[in-house]
């Protein structure tokens, strides 16, 4: 037990100084994002002292940014399971050792979904109001107490598989199936719980006509399942460029064809929402006609969500081309669904379901610089966890971080071929 | 892979030396770079204390408890604007629901309603919060997108308008008790849905789930000028509220949970405000809800099923 646990730290601290070890382009990317996140603690710290007066939110706007962010990204950390069911029930051989890249994606998307509600809370240090049994969890009827327990449920479910596959291959042992396949069947459902639940948050208000409409749902899945897969198609490609890891360019278009069909599924409900909302004209089509075309002459979102819809049309385009399967068609394709997705759920989807208030006030608005900054600093961060997950995880699935070498020197961040290995 | 290296020979010390500096160099600069970024934190002042920090949720607070709790909270505000307050914990009476309802033919629009609200209930005069929120409303029509909000008339009422104050319309239904993810807001015995200021987290999910926008966010330290404090307090009503939690109109608790009206209610010039107990078939909301022939319940298709009703005379 104890040599267990001895074994077991050691491999956390090796892996936390191969973490440390890198070229220069890996320090000045690493450096680079610890200004980032400096900078948005900085933010956070004012925030704390003065309040979210400091954010561009208002009693009439009472959800900005942050809660946009932690909507797209719950899509991002959903969308894992994109690479998951391929290799789990269609037994896909090419994509089977890159679906843990997915994985840990998801982790570092979990991660970024925490900090962005952490930082929207007025009193973050009351969250243990929320933890079950010592605070008070209005379970089950808040679904806001259901997305506290299925994000975090998420991440530990995540984090148990990437680390308990991990820890095998680095002790060299096959894993047992018993002690991962069920969780990572359970994690398949699970990530759809997730997004499910995080769209109920909306869906459940009776008082904002834009959201209590049954079609958020699927539209939540579908543009996760756009926009994750794309972000993993070019995290895929980066980890190809600065490692030696093999990535081959079929596992890279089996996820295309995924990205395709989601696009379209996304670009057609919304055809169905914007329907609804135009044909029938009702007084409930107000954020509607905000968000696309204006209403009483404010127009703040009208660029965004045009933007989002050419972006998401001209991918669309590409991704049903045979142009789509060459890599740079795909990845201009990748670039613009996830911009055009993350405009659509962030201004597009949190800010209009609140104007005109249910008094029917119009109030714009707009994030502030500070706001900005806590933005990018948590966005920062969630890049610095993804890079050291990849920076741990390559060498061990390489065989080069294993129990074998242990006591020797650790991997150095060139080898041979001159590849750097992040 | 880089095998075997020896660490005898002396170029490789000085390397290992030159390493071991700038990374001792790297950690200085990390570590106050850290500090320089959480350098804003030492303006945190009162934000809170290990008291109030570890205190429990209100309906865990035992008598002697609460005593505590409201010894610590007059303290604060006596050191805070320099007058000793009277808090109570007030509970709801036996045999009483209170519901209240506005008469849309009197009211001239007047706010002052909405500044008696401020001053009763010690809501923050910069940023501005107010509980009721008056629409000139054209004649002829209850949606609200058609009402004006900021109307700034030297005289009311307006010829061709109407005027609608709409505050928390304390629902048997509220959709706000629902969402809130810690029970920090609950519905009492005598209908009166309340706050408790220090368990609420800020989440700001019962402000999106309100369909009458009653519910007001402290987005920065309320600011309460001095001489307009009022010391007469209760725990869940009108004490002040700190930096990022949910308020609203409670129907005044400290006064209605003793036999007297709301604010809003004694301060209207032209009688359009009635309140009472709808279980008494004496009290006059008794009788007007029964005797009056159009009531509305404003967005009656919410399911909300609000305790506040509008009503004209003829």
């Amino acid at each position: 037990m104890i040599s267990a646990l001895h074994n077991y730290f050691v491999f956390l601290k090796r892996c936390g100084r191969v973490a440390l070890i890198g070229d220069w382009r890996y320090y000045a990317w690493m450096g680079a994002l610890t200004v980032v996140c400096l900078f948005g603690l900085n933010a956070y710290a004012k925030q704390l002292v003065n309040g979210l007066i400091i954010t561009g939110m208002s009693d009439e706007v009472s959800w900005g940014v942050y809660i946009a962010n932690f909507t797209f990204l719950v899509g991002v950390a959903a969308a894992a399971v994109m690479m998951v069911i391929p290799v789990y029930i269609y037994d896909n051989k090419e994509l089977h050792d890159l679906v843990i890249f997915g994985e840990l994606l998801a982790v570092a998307a979990i991660i970024m979904c925490l900090a962005f509600v952490t930082v929207d809370l007025g009193r973050p240090d009351r969250f243990w109001h929320l933890i079950p049994g010592i605070g008070q969890m209005n379970f089950p009827s808040s679904m806001l107490s259901w997305d506290v327990l299925v994000l975090n449920g998420y991440l530990i479910l995540n984090v148990h598989i990437c680390g308990y596959l991990l820890y095998s291959k680095y002790q060299n042992k096959s894993p047992a199936k018993w002690f991962y396949i069920p969780f990572v069947f359970l994690a398949i459902a699970w990530a759809v719980s997730i997004h499910t639940v995080t769209a109920f948050l909306y869906v459940g208000l009776g008082g904002r006509p834009f959201w209590n409409a049954s079609i958020v749902g699927p539209r939540f899945l579908a543009s996760a399942f756009t926009a994750g897969p794309a972000i993993i198609i070019l995290a895929l490609q980066i980890i190809r460029k600065f490692t030696t890891y093999t990535v081959t360019n079929k596992a890279i278009l089996t996820l295309r064809s995924i990205v395709q069909v989601s696009m379209i599924i996304n670009v057609f409900l919304l055809a169905c929402e914007v329907f609804k909302e135009f044909y029938s004209g009702t007084t409930h089509s107000a954020s509607a006609k905000y968000l696309f075309i204006g209403l009483h002459g404010h127009y703040a979102l009208v660029p965004w969500i045009w933007t989002a819809i050419t972006f998401n049309l001209i991918a669309m385009g590409i991704l049903v081309l045979p142009v789509s399967r060459s890599l740079r068609w795909l990845d201009v394709a990748c670039v613009l669904s996830i911009v055009g997705i993350w405009i659509e759920k962030g201004m597009g989807l949190v800010i209009p379901g609140f104007i005109p208030t249910p008094l029917g006030a119009i109030v714009d608005y707009a994030p502030t610089l500070n706001e900005t900054l806590v933005c990018l600093g948590i966005w920062a961060f969630g890049l610095l966890c993804y890079t050291i997950f990849l920076r741990m995880s390559v060498p061990i699935l390489q065989g080069r971080l294993s129990k074998l070498n242990e006591g020797l020197p650790e991997v150095q961040s060139n080898d041979s071929t001159g590849k750097s290995l992040i | 892979m880089n095998s075997s290296p020896s660490y005898t020979d002396k170029a490789s010390d000085a390397a290992m030396s030159r390493r071991s500096f700038l990374r001792g160099c790297a950690a200085f600069g990390g570590v106050s770079a850290l500090a320089a970024s959480l350098a804003p934190l030492r303006e945190l002042g009162d934000y809170t204390n290990t008291e109030q920090f570890l205190q429990k949720y209100y309906k865990e607070l035992t008598p002697s408890d609460m005593t505590k709790v409201i010894a610590r909270i007059e303290g604060e505000v006596e050191r805070q604007y320099g007058i000793r307050p009277h808090v109570r914990d007030l509970k709801p009476m036996d045999g009483v629901e209170f519901v209240y309802a506005l008469n849309l033919t009197r009211c001239i629009g007047c706010r002052k309603c909405v500044h008696a609200c401020v001053k009763e209930n010690n809501q923050s005069g910069s940023p501005e919060i107010q509980y009721i929120r008056v629409l000139k409303m054209p004649h002829g029509s209850m949606d609200v997108e058609k009402g004006n909000h900021n109307y700034d008339d030297k005289q009311v009422p307006e010829k061709g308008f109407f005027y609608m104050p709409i505050q928390c319309q304390q629902c048997k239904n509220p959709p706000c008790v629902k969402v809130c993810p810690v029970n920090a807001t609950w519905q009492e015995k005598d209908g009166i849905t309340v706050i408790d200021y220090d368990w609420c987290i800020g989440c700001r999910y019962c402000e999106a789930a309100c369909p009458y926008w009653a519910r007001r966010f402290n987005f920065t330290k309320p600011d309460i000028p001095k001489e307009r404090l009022n010391p007469d307090m209760a725990y869940l009503g009108n004490r002040p509220r700190k930096q990022g939690v949910m308020e609203k109109c409670h129907f005044c608790i400290q006064r209605t949970r003793v036999g007297k009206y709301p604010a809003c209610l004694e301060v209207c010039p032209v009688g359009a405000r009635k309140f009472g107990n709808i279980l008494d078939p004496e009290s006059e909301i008794s009788y007007i809800l029964r005797e009056k022939r159009v009531f509305i319940q404003l967005k009656e298709e919410m399911g909300t099923s609000p305790r506040f009703f509008y009503y004209f005379d003829k």
